[in-house]
């Protein structure tokens, strides 16, 4: 399908005064029925019957509210009614509009992957997929669908990212920073194999599956901890991906890690890169310094933004990873939105504010 | 600075506030069991409009398992990130003397008074059996 016109020319007006382009933007169910137009009688049954057999979202996890209801900002309730992140015309009030965004990545955070029963995760993964396609990219073609698959099926995961490669509503395959086994794993080779031939990148969301505790020390005991630990997740991820040959083996992958903090991969690289230094042959997959994969096929989305005590350093982290690893993002309608006009509090020149809020995002994500 | 008249005193009740526009400034008037405050609309963090926070109290402890609550309805959140703010004052709660909301002040006036002047009333009419809620901008 071809891009609608009016998206073109809408385009062409934003980039006068530097469109955004914001990787991370959390839609929301406006009635718990919202999918069933989207799923089989089979599964609609199913799910009226047994419900999801869940191993624990992110999302869904938490037995209080998560610091504020619905985890989210408490100006973005819609004032028609429904849930923040539902209402689309809300949403082009209070963010498209408001910051002048080009383009918005969704991301659900639904839970679609996290279903133990495969063909469950399947049929979820595939309705939230049409469901984004039609209820919010096509009513605002700024805003852009991630292809959501069961990645503990890659199969059904490579023929739900092949129904949709080529659809101008998708920008992206969306993968969670928990998984069942680290992601490099080559169980999950066939998702890479396909995004790498559809030339669709991978947004890597922190949550996904909790098969095990969010942190390597154990279950965190407060929110503020459990906040925190997803930031390990990421890292954990990034290490497999580089260390088991991925990049090597699909070098034109792209993976845009979000929400899972940056200031980290500076020290990353610097520890990977002294490791691989003495213990290259133990992983001879890896031809070249592991950081050197970090600064070719790995994104950082910078919200929550890192907020030194000095602003400057935020700089010279910047600078570390690379001025065109950084992509923008905002994540609303969460309550840890990050403004693109103050979350950044030192000054850029004018060249940085069009890599990190347009430039670096547009050499990932494929919006047609 | 100039006085303001920007709301009779029953249009905003003990745990209420209202956002209210003076001289191109937003600044949200919050009534505290009589007592009214006047806060800028930005968060100084990230801009956040902090007449949509909601007013909780303090929780504090001096040891691991001791816990205090105080100040209930005095304390401002951020609607977007959370940050705390005295409402009376405008100072954060963690780095009270560095963050603060701007912070204007607000007093009471009987309609007659204000009537007579120097008060500005150019956002509420203004009659003498009333009395009205006053910001120095």
């Amino acid at each position: 399908m071809n891009a609608p016109v009016d998206v073109l020319e809408r385009r062409a007006d934003a980039e006068a005064k530097l469109g955004i382009i914001d990787c991370d933007i959390h839609p929301s169910m406006k009635s718990p029925r919202a999918l069933d137009p989207y799923l089989s009688a089979r599964w609609r049954k199913h799910l009226t019957e047994y419900g999801k057999f869940n191993c624990g979202i992110y999302a869904d996890r938490g037995t209080y509210p998560r610091f504020s209801p619905a985890t989210s900002r408490r100006d973005a309730w819609p004032p028609g009614g429904g849930s923040p992140g539902s209402d689309v015309p809300f949403m082009r009030e209070q963010l498209l509009d408001a910051y002048n965004i080009a383009y918005g990545v969704l991301e659900p955070l639904l839970g679609g992957n996290t279903s133990r029963n495969l063909d469950e995760a399947a049929a979820l993964c595939s309705a939230m997929n049409d469901w984004q396609a039609h209820d919010f990219v096509e009513p605002e073609p700024r805003l852009r669908a991630s292809i959501l698959v069961p990645q503990d099926d890659p199969e059904a995961s490579v023929k739900e990212i092949e129904k949709r490669a080529g659809d101008w509503r998708f920008a992206q395959i969306q993968l969670g920073s928990k998984t069942s086994e680290p992601l490099g794993r080559r169980r999950y080779w066939p998702i890479f194999a396909a995004a790498q031939a559809n030339n669709l990148s991978i947004g890597l969301h922190i949550g996904g599956t909790q098969n095990s505790a969010p942190s390597a020390g154990g279950w965190p005991q407060f929110y503020i901890e459990d906040h925190h630990v997803l930031v390990h997740s990421m890292q954990s991820q990034a290490a497999s991906l580089i260390l088991e040959g991925v990049f090597e083996t699909f070098p034109n992958l792209k993976i845009c890690l979000i929400e899972g903090g940056f200031a980290w991969a500076p020290s990353l690289g610097w520890r990977l890169d002294a490791h691989w230094a003495k213990m290259r042959d133990e992983v001879p997959q890896v031809k070249r310094p592991p950081s050197e994969y970090m600064r070719t096929n790995l994104w950082f989305a910078t919200q929550p933004v890192e907020e030194p005590e000095n602003p400057e350093d935020l700089r010279q982290v910047f600078e570390w990873i690379g001025w065109d690893r950084m992509v923008y993002s905002s994540d609303y309608p969460h309550w840890d939105f990050d403004d693109p006009k103050h979350a950044f509090r030192f000054k850029m020149t004018e060249q940085e504010e069009r890599m990190l809020f347009r430039d670096n995002a547009l050499n990932v994500y494929s919006f047609q | 600075m100039s006085k303001h008249a920007v709301a009779t005193v029953a249009e905003i009740p003990p745990g209420q506030r209202k956002l209210v526009t003076v001289r191109g400034r937003s600044i949200a008037v919050f009534n505290l069991d009589g007592e009214f405050f006047g806060l800028f609309n930005r968060c100084p963090h990230q801009g956040g409009p902090m007449c949509e926070g909601i007013l909780t109290g303090l929780i504090e402890s001096d040891e691991p398992g001791n816990y205090k609550y105080s100040r209930k309805g005095e304390i401002l959140r951020c609607p977007w990130h959370g940050w705390e703010f005295d409402v009376r004052t405008g100072q954060s709660y963690c780095e009270p003397e560095r963050v603060q909301v701007r912070s204007y002040p607000v007093e009471v006036a009987p309609g007659e008074r204000v009537v007579q002047g120097p008060y500005v009333a150019e956002t509420v009419p203004v009659t003498v059996e009333q009395e009205y809620v006053v910001v120095d901008v």
